[in-house]
């Protein structure tokens, strides 16, 4: 499970250095689903991203040796379990990233305690992971489902969608969004007209749309996930859903799904995502760098997490100056440091792991619209830092006091 | 309308109508499953995947050729039907004289290699592909709003599943094959290429599940695994029927969609596993399936 | 007398044959006592966990003759009911696993009866079935955490006294347990009752002609097999700390047919040897990850047509023992 890369050849420069550089070797380790559902938005992009990163860092910082390799957990918590424990213990792995698929994160994220090792979480979801199951080991990037959850619902009802409709996936991911998503739509002031759950991996959702359809809600929200919300979009579009007036709100889609769907039948879909390539110069010029190593395929804000991750970290066991034994205190050091990186911008990581960032609401481009390949987004509205993500005080985080 | 334990006779009809279409689906891989094993004894765990191969090349012909839905619909299943039969010929016949477990072994195995590959060259998310236009749309029936794709789909899997069936039921080809499997030894006697035979049904059987899988591929998610969801259900929809037997397999598709069509608006938690229950019903009273010869 | 070892027919005992097989299990538990010092010791708990699990899965298919395409019922609900007894109610692990084991033999037998009525695919799918039913129940049951499962499930004190946390001590624990339930099958294998499986195998109608109850005899070997497959399930799930959705789903109990089979069916340390095999491979395969599933199928297409002795069968042949 190594793809080892070494970065090292900044050796050479570290000879003219001298006493005065100090040397700090950090070894990473990337874990993500490189070859079952969610390949397209963690997978080999993440690992792109982690080159990326490590690059841009070590240019700047010449004495700083990073040693890069990745794995497979392939969606399962007990390979995602196993693998960590062997990084951690036997490779001497000082960093883990990414980790798409809530269960694996939650037991790696158990891992990283016990063996005082750091975790970022980009790619997966649970916001539990800074709530109630939170450590001093864990950080969570990119975003959670209280984000989507509030963003979507909350952002929709402003702009006018204020009944709803929910589909849901029967599964406690999907009821967690869906009762997430119906706090934030009834706090904003809209109403929730009806719900159905469907079974996880359901092909046809034709009696789920039909009941949507004559509920009459303005928005129906989708609370469900990759084939099952790709299906759901599919399927309304053939049942003239959007058509016939009313949207769908995606409470989790990515710009992957959005392309296996195609334009003409997911324009009119509103989302939540905190990171889009095409938003400004910046993420534009560092798409066309990541796409070198991933022809053909789009960033999704996963990527993104995990290039800005490592380069927090990276900045944080320079401040250390390369001990990274504790990973507590890695991560007590990464909370201290205000975050500047390319991608994100300025923001800040709370005390209970939680990186905020702003969020933005996203509609699918028309057809007609869309002026290139990955045209794929209208940004509808940007949800500030503060209000993006689950106040401290509601997270029931351990190290939070109180 | 007139009202019927509880639900009004507009949202019964509704979902009755769906699930005949849902049946289709089921109707049309479950006969070509019944067809490779009734006449090869194999029980054919790629059928999913090449269900799968079937929406793909769907998609690869418009992206290469232009070709859009209708040409795919005749095209795909040719194409796939030729993979079945270079499978049948390079891998399936050394296992005749075995345990039909091993059949299933090596099929198992294949439907690994198909979607692997598939991942690995399209990625997990799916590819587009949508409705042709000749066929978007829909019209209102008073009862529900049913899309005319829909209604195609019923209409194509009725004409394709009774044609298949007469074939094999009631034609002179369709009796060679039924003798085939019973006494291929005789039959060869009587001068009949009976391993030509054999290659050709089960390139047959898959072109069926190709032929579904084009008519899939507008309204769910073309991806790589979109067979492996799919099969087990179709599995227990063929022993319920009886394998071995074309018209059970038909009338059982059909059924079971409407009955999960039905679960779906009733008790929707448990649509999932309504077919595996009464699989397991029927296995226990009537062990050869509904309409199954003693096994 | 010597006789040529074929997995899938009975052989006579001989001398040669207890040798052979004494000297292969000396090599086992060589092999198993300096593994943790040469590698890690959590990937070889791991492997035993599935060793066992395939060795249970072989004395159904490799010695009675039926193959279950849904054993990962039994590994699951184990594993399950383990992780949830030890984390929720506080129960050593010893006691711990013992709930698991027992779920897992009274859904075999539940399952069983339902099953054995029939032969051959039959059976093949009403397991499948059964098992399919039974991911639905777990993904929707509270208590199994469905996605994410049960996760932070506590090493514990064996007996109260002895802390599991150390992975060295664990090892042990497992290797106990692991040898234990190897032993037991190869006590059932070679006793009367294995006797009379294996000519249930061979002809059952004649074994029925004879006499033999047979359908009590295939329902109690496949509340055994169930049995001794949650006993690998909910040792599993206390060694590795977590029980999740992928123990019950059908996947996995593809995969310990493949292990089996790449191992050898039928015969005594070819499950142990395909389990280590397939986890070997998952593990050091991964960074070509995209081909994992490729390979897998591979190896299943190449065993059926070319090697379905399995690794062990071929081995046997060759030396003309019985392993």
């Amino acid at each position: 499970m190594r793809k080892t890369l070494g970065l090292a050849a900044l050796a050479a420069v570290l000879a003219c250095g001298g006493a005065s550089a100090q040397q700090v070797n950090v070894k990473i380790g990337v874990l993500s689903d490189m070859s079952s559902l969610y390949a397209d938005i963690g997978g080999p992009g993440s690992v792109a991203a982690a080159k990326m990163a490590i690059a841009d860092f070590t240019k700047d910082h010449p004495d700083v040796k990073v040693e890069l390799i990745s794995g497979d957990h392939q969606n399962k918590p007990d390979i995602g379990s196993q693998i960590a424990n062997q990084w951690y213990d036997v490779d001497k792995v000082d960093l883990i990233i990414d980790v798409p698929n809530s269960g694996v994160a939650l037991a790696v994220s158990q891992v990283a305690n016990q063996k005082n090792k750091v975790f970022i979480v980009s790619g997966a979801a649970a916001s539990d992971i800074t709530g109630p199951k939170c450590n001093a080991n864990t950080i969570h990037w990119t975003y959670d489902t209280w984000m989507l959850a509030n963003g979507t619902g909350t952002a929709i009802v402003k702009t006018g969608g204020d009944s709803w409709f929910f589909l849901t996936a029967d599964y406690a991911f999907g009821h967690a969004l869906e009762r997430d998503t119906m706090a934030a739509v009834e706090k904003a002031g809209g109403k929730v007209l009806g719900k159905v759950r469907h079974p996880l991996n359901t092909n046809d959702f034709s009696s789920f749309l039909l009941q949507a359809q004559s509920s009459k809600a303005k928005v129906i929200g989708l609370a469900n996930a990759g084939g099952d919300t790709i299906n759901s979009i599919k399927q309304a579009a053939e049942f003239g859903i959007v058509k016939g007036g009313q949207s769908l709100a995606g409470l989790l889609v990515f710009a992957s799904d959005v392309a296996a769907l195609g334009l003409p039948t997911a324009q009119g879909l509103v989302l939540t995502e905190t990171w889009y390539w095409d938003m400004n110069d910046t993420n534009r010029a560092w798409t066309k760098r990541w796409q070198q190593e991933r022809q053909g395929k789009w960033p999704t804000m996963i990527h993104a997490g995990v290039y800005a991750g490592i380069t927090h970290y990276l900045k944080a066991a320079v401040a250390l100056k390369g001990n990274l034994s504790d990973g507590k205190a890695v991560v007590a050091q990464m909370k201290s440091m205000p975050t500047d990186d390319p991608l994100f911008g300025k923001g800040t990581i709370r005390p209970d792991g939680r990186k905020v960032h702003p969020a933005y609401l996203l509609e699918v481009k028309k057809p007609a619209d869309s002026k290139y390949p990955g045209d794929f987004y209208n940004i509808r509205a940007t949800i500030p830092a503060d209000e993006a993500f689950r106040p401290l005080k509601e997270g029931n985080c351990p190290l939070v006091s109180g | 309308m007139f009202e019927m334990f509880g639900i009004s006779s507009q949202a019964l009809f509704g979902q009755l109508l769906i699930g005949l279409i849902n049946g289709s689906f089921y109707a049309l891989l479950s006969l070509g499953l019944a067809v490779i094993f009734g006449m090869l004894n194999i029980i054919n765990f790629s059928h999913g995947a090449q269900y799968m191969m079937g929406a793909f090349a769907a998609y690869l012909i418009l992206q290469y050729s232009g070709l859009g839905y209708w040409p795919a619909l005749i095209i795909a299943p040719i194409l796939v039907g030729i993979t079945g039969v270079i499978v049948e010929r390079l891998f399936l016949q050394w296992l005749y004289k075995l345990d039909h477990l091993y059949g299933l072994l090596l099929t198992f195995g294949l439907a690994l290699i198909f979607e692997g590959v598939a991942r690995n060259y399209f990625g997990s998310a799916g590819l587009p592909y949508t409705v042709p236009e000749s066929l978007q749309g829909g019209r209102n029936l008073g009862f529900m709003f049913l899309p005319n794709y829909r209604a195609w789909v019923i209409g194509g899997s009725l004409v394709v599943c009774f044609g298949t069936w007469f074939v094999i039921e009631r034609t002179r080809l369709g009796a060679y094959l039924r003798a085939a499997t019973e006494n291929p030894t005789l039959v060869r006697a009587f001068g009949i290429n009976v391993p030509r035979m054999i290659t050709l049904t089960y390139g047959f059987g898959v072109a069926l599940a190709a032929f579904a899988g084009v008519m899939a591929a507008p309204i769910y998610n073309v991806s790589p695994q979109m067979g492996s969801e799919l099969i087990i259900v179709v599995f227990a929809v063929v022993v319920i029927g009886g394998m071995g037997s074309i018209l059970g397999a038909i009338i059982t598709g059909f059924g079971l969609g409407v009955i999960e069509g039905l679960t779906k608006y009733f008790f929707p938690e448990a649509s999932n596993t309504v077919i595996f229950v009464i699989m397991a019903i029927v296995l226990l009273v009537r062990p050869a399936g509904l309409f199954g010869r003693r096994a | 007398m010597e006789r040529v070892a074929d997995p899938l027919a009975v052989g006579k005992p001989s001398a040669l044959r207890t040798q052979s097989e004494t000297i292969g299990f000396l090599i086992m538990v060589a092999a198993l006592v300096i593994g943790p010092f040469v590698t890690y010791p959590l990937f070889l708990m791991q492997a035993m966990c599935f060793a066992l699990f395939a060795c249970a899965f072989n004395l159904l298919i490799g010695y009675v003759g039926l193959l279950s395409f849904g054993h990962a019922l039994y590994f699951g609900w184990a594993s399950y009911l383990s992780a949830y007894a030890a984390k929720a109610w506080g129960l050593t692990p010893e006691l711990a696993i013992l709930t698991g084991t027992v779920t897992a033999a009274v859904c075999g037998l539940v399952a069983g009866s339902l099953a054995i009525r029939r032969q051959g695919i039959y059976f093949a799918m009403i397991t499948l079935a059964l098992a399919q039913m039974m991911y639905f129940f777990a993904l929707q049951a509270k208590f199994t955490g469905g996605e994410d499962g049960i996760q932070a499930v506590p090493r514990g004190h064996l007996f109260g006294l002895i802390d599991l946390r150390n992975d060295m001590v664990m090892y042990v624990v497992v290797l106990v347990i692991f040898l234990a339930g190897f032993g037991f099958i190869h006590r059932i294998i070679h006793s009367p009752f294995g006797e009379v499986l294996k000519a249930i195998r061979e002809n059952e109608s004649r074994a029925i002609s004879l006499g033999y109850k047979t359908d009590r005899y295939k329902l109690v070997a496949f509340v055994l097999s169930a049995t001794l497959a949650g006993v690998a399930g909910a040792t599993k799930a206390i060694v590795l700390q977590l029980a999740s959705l992928t123990d019950v789903n059908w996947p996995m109990s593809g995969e310990v047919v493949l292990m089996t089979l790449v191992g050898g069916l039928g015969t005594i340390f070819g499950p142990v040897v395909g389990a280590f095999v397939i986890l070997v491979m998952q593990f050091k395969l991964a960074p070509i990850g995209e081909w994992v599933l490729v390979i897998q199928g591979v190896i299943f297409v190449t065993c059926v047509l070319l090697f379905r002795r399995g690794v062990v069968g071929e081995i046997a042949n060759k030396l003309r023992i019985r392993l």
